[in-house]
């Protein structure tokens, strides 16, 4: 059966680029959920479980919670909310009602592509269309995962501004402010051979700050690709390689 | 009927030549059966739809090259690892980076991998049916071939069928290794690694033989109930008991349990001693970083200190104040290997934090319980209950002996026959989906069976379930030369009186020494070659911390002259490198053209500031050590090796090595050495 569907739309689905967000490939929600909404919100907010890095084809570290609320902001107990996202990635329980706090959460795994996933959450409102709510969530694949640890061992002290109870962060102590490796719209210009040499190198190999020390004697050159692999990955807005373009004729 | 039969046999047969032809015609035919059906094939069918996609494409000469090369029926044969592999047959496109947006199967780029395909072919991580040619016998299971795909979300198990040591692209079989050994799986299932050892519990479950001396029998009786309840973050599992089961254990528990001398203290009352400052209970909890060790659950509900220690959000309810008091005053009375120090805290020191202690308690957990004095049948249905769960196990009891395999060894649970298995009804027929559901909930295989319910978040059960499927047959049977053994444990133990008093403060809880040890403070293996005498022994006396940053802390022992100078004079003789004398330079008299070109470098070349600080007025680097007064803290030998070489000094150091020259490494250690610091400001720091 998959075999027949393949052959006779096996133009759309080649054309189907890695951008996972892209319509083609999302998931029609299942037909006619069993649930019936008790109560109709007009809000849907995430609470958390959004914005995390997990691995491919793994059920993320933590729930995914989302909240519905009414016009007066009052949480809503049993409103329908239904998750979507692009192939491959599931949801447990892909639907269901809230819960006392207008809560639903549930336990995700993403796909077996690295990359960006965006999902959407939905719960109908009445006499009007159905809120929706975009949440992303980011996927590594084993070498981004390698980047990950790198990442956190040696960057993120000094690369990303937000502090954790177990690491704070050196980010506002510094007096050049390094790139925050999300930052897509300054890294997104730096190619793979000049990110390389910074990390090898460091700062001054590219003109920049010298408080950017050196690290191509720590790390092997394995481990920098992965790190690069994995800054890429994460940038947003997204990363797209430059050079030769494979487009089709 | 009849008729029709024998006129067609008349057409078809009924004249030589005509029967010649028809015969012709059929061989023909049957032939053509065998060239048909190759051409039909599956595997042909995706190889034309690959040559149909690259046509497309901008590289379709390369990729087409590439393909031609590699036509027909592909095998990946590598007769060392049992490798038989068609799977690139219709996985046309593994290899070609190119690909890297085409995301329809089977034509997708194999992600970037540590290994390459001819190294260990498909079924090494994905399991399958390497030498079938369609797809429902390489990817599910079959009659003859019961090996399915391995589901993405455990593909990191096949990582530890070779690699026993953790590695850093496998952080999922790594949690579950380490909640084997921390949830204690492995008290009551055998677990034996290929190399002959057995995975070790790393939890220290107390033992039971003076429980009565450290909690009541009320407690008990909730923690056996729930004991989630009691701490969010207990490991132990709850085992569904009824009330009268409950009741009727820690009726036993108690009746069992004898009185250790000197394991209580009676509250002791100085006429002097003023009523406390409310806040000095907290304050000294604080000042002893407990919370290093031990976590408590705030208003919010979240979870905040160190898990070395059990959680203390009700400890009040759960200990007696009296064996708190000589708990504090030496908790090695009551568990000589216990992971905590012994503090040698003074009498009012051991009544303020007993008190602070007690506070912390929660009435609502014992409301509801009320138990009757225990009887005589009731204490022996109790020692037939602890006997029959295994409560022995995990934990010593008086009496009763621990069970050897009290539950299945799990050594090849990987590879188990799905024939062995028992599934329930509307569950998918595969190792993986058995054992997760096993640990999700283990009593809906069946009310009767013991195993108790854990509380693991979804991403801790796969966790576990990927170290599970890690133990297949092929991970035993491999010849050790493809294994990448785990680093072996070290029983190192330091000798002498000061061996004594390491093991008395538990500085193995914190520090590793020569392999042995905990990872939350730094290795001590060379601290002898690394640090000064006088700093050491201040150190020891008032430890600080060398990081601004840094939460979780060494506490302050109190340690009398003598046990100081006893620890420095180990620590300064055993723990040396052998790459370096220590006094093989000086601590100072640097020449100041020296130092100037030291503070260049460290400022300018270098920039050392980013993650030190020199001048606490100027710089702002909170990552690494502050080095104000490194020169009375390190020798100059150390800093110069360090310089050259963090990693040689201690592996894993972040410190990135700089490939300094010589020249460098010295003007900066002379810059470093003449940090002396001014003795009182660095001494509170």
């Amino acid at each position: 059966m998959f075999v027949n569907k393949m052959t006779k739309h096996w133009r759309t689905f080649f054309a189907v680029s890695l951008t996972l967000a892209s319509a083609a490939c999302t998931q029609k929600p299942e037909p006619a959920s069993a649930l019936k909404p008790l109560a109709f919100g007009a809000a849907l907010v995430e609470s958390s479980g959004g914005k995390q890095i997990g691995a491919t084809g793994m059920v993320l570290a933590q729930s995914l919670v989302v909240q519905v609320s009414d016009e007066q902001g009052t949480a809503v107990t049993g409103a329908l909310v239904e998750f979507s996202g692009p192939a491959g990635v599931s949801f447990d329980p892909r639907s269901g009602l809230t819960d006392s706090s207008g809560q639903l959460s549930t336990n995700l795994v993403l796909g077996s592509i690295a990359g960006r996933y965006q999902l959407t959450a939905h719960t109908p409102a009445k006499a009007r269309k159905p809120v929706e709510l975009k949440i992303e969530e980011i996927a590594l694949g084993i070498q981004q995962q390698v980047g990950y640890q790198l990442d956190n061992k040696y960057c993120a002290r000094c690369h990303n501004p937000e502090s954790t109870a177990e690491r704070v962060s050196n980010y506002d102590n510094l007096q050049v402010k390094p790139h925050p490796f999300t930052e897509g719209d300054a890294l997104n210009k730096i190619s793979d051979a000049d990110l390389t040499s910074i990390i090898s190198h460091g700062g001054p190999a590219l003109n920049k700050s010298a408080l950017m020390p050196p690290y191509g004697y720590t790390l092997s050159k394995t481990e920098i690709e992965a790190l690069i692999s994995y800054i890429r990955l994460i940038s947003d807005p997204p990363y797209h390689a430059s050079g030769m373009v494979y487009a089709q004729k | 009927m009849k008729n029709a039969l024998s006129s067609m046999w008349q057409t078809l047969f009924g004249h030589p030549v005509r029967a010649f032809g028809v015969v012709s015609l059929l061989l023909l035919i049957s032939l053509a059966i065998a060239p048909a059906k190759n051409h039909f094939s599956e595997w042909r069918h995706y190889q034309k739809q690959y040559l149909a996609l690259i046509g497309n494409r901008g590289d379709a000469k390369t990729l087409e090259l590439h393909f031609h090369n590699h036509d027909g029926i592909q095998q990946i044969w590598l007769p060392g690892l049992g490798v038989v592999d068609r799977c690139t047959t219709c996985h046309v496109g593994l290899k070609e980076a190119s690909l890297a947006d085409v995301s329809t199967q089977p034509f997708r780029r194999h992600p970037v991998i540590p290994h390459t395909l001819d190294q260990f072919g498909c079924v090494m991580c994905h399991r399958g049916q390497g030498p079938a040619t369609t797809v429902e016998e390489a990817h599910r299971s079959t009659a003859a071939w019961e090996q399915p795909l391995l589901p993405a979300r455990y593909v990191q198990s096949s990582c530890g069928q070779c690699h026993r040591a953790p590695l850093t692209g496998t952080p999922q079989l790594n949690l579950g290794r380490n909640l084997l050994a921390r949830y204690g799986c492995v008290h009551c299932h055998t677990i034996k690694l290929p190399d002959g050892s057995a995975i070790k519990p790393t939890d220290d479950p107390p033992s039971l033989f003076h429980i009565a001396d450290k909690s009541t029998r009320e407690w008990i009786y909730a923690w056996l109930k729930d004991p989630q309840a009691y701490a969010i973050t207990a490991t132990m599992p709850n085992f569904k008991l009824s009330d009268l089961d409950a009741r009727d254990i820690s009726a036993f528990l108690i009746a069992n349990s004898t009185p250790l001398a000197g394991d209580t203290a009676p509250a002791t009352k100085d006429k002097d001693e003023k009523a406390p400052d409310p806040t000095a209970g907290a304050s000294l909890y604080g000042g002893s970083f407990c919370s290093s060790c031990h976590a408590v659950q705030n208003a919010a509900g979240n979870v905040v200190g160190g898990d070395v220690g059990p959680e203390l959000t009700r400890v009040g309810t759960k200990v007696k104040p009296e064996w708190l008091r000589a708990w504090l005053r030496n908790p090695r009375v009551y568990d000589p290997l216990t992971a905590m120090p012994h503090y040698r805290l003074t009498d009012p020191q051991v009544n303020l934090l007993t008190a602070f202690l007690g506070n912390k308690a929660d009435a609502d957990l014992l409301a509801n319980v009320h138990l009757d004095a225990a009887t005589p049948e009731q204490i022996a249905h109790g020692k037939l209950l602890v006997t029959e769960y295994g409560c022995a196990s995990c934990h010593e009891i008086g009496g009763i002996k621990k069970p050897d395999n009290f539950a299945p060894e799990l050594t090849r649970i990987g590879s188990k026959p799905l024939t062995q298995i028992i599934f329930l009804p509307g569950m998918e027929h595969s190792t993986p989906a058995y054992i997760s559901a096993k640990i999700r909930q283990p009593r809906s295989f069946g009310a009767a069976l013991k195993m108790p319910q854990y509380t693991f978040a979804p991403a801790q059960i796969d966790a576990l379930t990927t170290a599970l499927l890690a133990l297949t047959d092929r991970a035993h049977d491999l010849p050790m030369a493809l294994t990448v053994p785990a680093q072996p444990g070290s029983n190192y133990q330091p000798a002498g009186k000061a061996g004594q008093l390491m093991a008395d403060l538990a500085c193995f809880t914190c520090h590793a020494i020569n392999g042995r040890g905990g990872d939350l403070a730094p290795d001590l293996t060379w601290e002898g070659s690394s640090v000064q005498r006088p700093w050491l022994q201040a150190f020891l006396k008032n430890p600080g911390t060398l990081r601004p940053a840094l939460i979780r802390r060494m506490p302050k022992f109190n340690l009398s002259e003598s046990e100081i100078t006893e620890l420095t004079d180990y620590i300064m003789a055993v723990y040396q490198t052998p790459a370096f004398d220590r006094d093989s330079m000086p601590s100072s008299g640097y020449a100041s053209a020296q130092v100037e070109q030291g503070r260049q470098l460290f400022y300018s070349k270098y920039a050392c500031q980013s993650c030190h600080i020199i001048d606490t007025k100027v710089d702002k680097g909170y990552i690494g050590p502050t080095l104000t007064q490194v020169g009375s803290r390190l020798t100059a030998a150390w800093i110069y090796h360090w310089l050259k070489d963090p990693q040689a000094m201690r592996p894993g150091a972040i410190e990135p090595n700089r490939n300094m020259n010589d020249e460098d490494a010295r003007a900066l250690t002379a810059f470093l050495m003449m940090q002396k610091g001014s003795n009182k400001q660095e001494a509170k720091k």
